[in-house]
Order: C-alpha cells, then structure tokens, then sequence
C-alpha cells in the first residue's frame, strides 16, 4: 500500500509555482549562455546535463551525447522500454588537486541523461561508438516500425 | 592568467550570416612551474584545432570536424558553431614553449614560465 495520496498533475497546487520555476529556468538558461562561466553554480547542487540529440533516418535512431573527456568504460548505456538511459561519472584527475585553480568552469562528477525513442528498436542490435568527445549510439528500427513501401500492381 | 572577452560574434563584411562560436568551458590551473589550461570542444580533434599567440592573447579555435546530423532531425540540445575563446597571457609565460594534447574533445594546453621567474633552490655550500 502506498501512503503517498495521487494528486493529478492538473490540480496540484503546484503547478503555478513550477511554472514561474521554469520562466526562471528559461531566463538562467538565457544568462547561461551568454556567460558561459556562470553554469558553474547549477552544476553545484543538480549535477550537470550534457547536450543530447537525437536524430534518425529510415532504418536507424541516432543518439548523440556531448561528454567530452571520458574514458569508455566509464560510459554506461541501457535501454529499457522504449527508453535509452545513458549516465556515467567523470573524475577529476589527481595531478590538478595541487596548485592554485584559476577557473573551474567544467563540471566533474555524475551526470544521468533518459530519451525516450521515437520508434521500437531492435535492442539487440544497438552500437554505440566514441569519438572526439561525442558519444554515438545507433539503434536499428524494428521491422515493424520501418516505412514500408507497397507496389501496386496495375493490371 | 585572465580571460578576455572580445567580440566573438562578428559578422563578415561581405557575408549574409554573422559567424557564431561556442565559447569553450575552460579549467586553469596554476603550479609553481607554469600554467595548465583545459578546454572543452566536443566534435573538435587535432586536425581542427588552432590555437594562436599574438602579443599576449591565446586564441584558442576548434572546428568542427563530427558530421552533420543526418536524416531527422527529433530533438535537438547541441548547437553545431566552431568554438572560440581569447584568454589574456600571464607575462611570465614562455610563450614559444607551450605545448597542446587534443585527447576525446578536451583540450589541454601546458604553459610554462618563463626560467627567470621560476621558483630557484639554493644550494648552500
């Protein structure tokens, strides 16, 4: 039994107040970007979110992740439901504790990202391939969501 | 060691589109024997990657060298501008003795001192 009471998302009470949360979020996304050192305090409390794309053709989905400067093995990839998971945790490399920091503007620590996919996969099939900081992953349609074309025969 | 900001948004004066660059999350790190500058370019290796030195300014440029997003475009977070990012060099740097290492989209520059002001032991006869 769950002590948790539903409450429908539209007659939360707080809805209005995450509404202004996300206009402040639009507008620290604007300062963000304009200054690029300022990102530094929201990846102090929330960890960092890494740019994700996701394109695809007829027969593939692409998932692209900027994570510049990681190891592969410290990538992790799964696929559930119809849902591709990809998280990991860069370390800060030992020989930069001593000295004096200048500016810390990269974010170092465990970073988790979810997308859902646009179509049914073949999971068996998934690649996933790292190069030049952006990761890669390739996940085959299933048969059945391809586009499929039909001849009609004119007699 | 500071960084500048200059007008890293021009427009070409011939061009139709302004030129945009991503500037580049930078880490610096002092130690007693030069300067280490980390730099982050994902879709940038070596054969993109310039950087200058001109009286004083670093100029670090990363170009782009990862494909096109191909087909459909779903959802999209990254921005595919060049990077770009103008750093003011410490004078105690050794500007003809900087080195660069491109490795998984993160460049690290090392800057040495100059001899001169480096820290010295003494030996005492």
């Amino acid at each position: 039994m769950s002590l948790i009471r539903y409450q429908s998302p539209e007659l939360s009470t707080w809805t209005p107040f995450d509404r202004l949360s996300s206009v402040r979020d639009d507008l620290n996304r604007l300062f963000d970007f304009s200054f690029p050192g300022s990102q530094r305090d929201a990846g102090l409390f929330s960890g960092w979110t890494p740019a994700l794309d996701v394109h695809q053709d007829k027969d593939n989905v692409f998932v692209k992740c900027e994570l510049p400067g990681f190891k592969k093995e410290e990538i992790d990839i799964s696929l559930h439901d119809g849902m591709l998971t990809i998280s990991g945790e860069r370390k800060r490399e030992t020989e930069q504790k001593e000295g004096e920091s200048f500016r810390t503007e990269r974010f170092f620590g465990k970073f988790h990202r979810s997308v859902s996919l646009p179509t049914a996969v073949n999971s068996g099939a998934v690649k996933a391939g790292y190069k030049d900081g952006i990761l890669t992953v390739t996940l085959p349609k299933a048969e059945e969501a391809k586009p499929k074309q039909i001849e009609v025969n004119v007699s | 060691m500071n960084t500048m900001t200059k007008a890293e948004n021009r427009t070409p004066a011939n061009g139709t589109r302004p030129v945009n660059y991503l500037s580049p999350l930078a880490n610096i790190h002092e130690r007693t024997e030069g300067y280490v500058l980390e730099a982050e370019m994902p879709g940038v290796n070596k054969e993109g990657l310039e950087v200058t030195v001109d009286n004083n300014e670093l100029t670090i440029l990363g170009h782009r060298t990862d494909e096109a997003l191909a087909g459909e475009v779903v959802y999209r977070e990254s921005r595919a501008w060049d990077y770009k990012r103008v750093f003011e060099l410490d004078p105690e740097i050794d500007a003809s003795n900087i080195t660069a290492k491109m490795e998984q989209g993160i460049l690290t520059l090392t800057l040495p001192k100059t001899e001169r002001v480096k820290p010295r032991k003494i030996s005492v006869e």
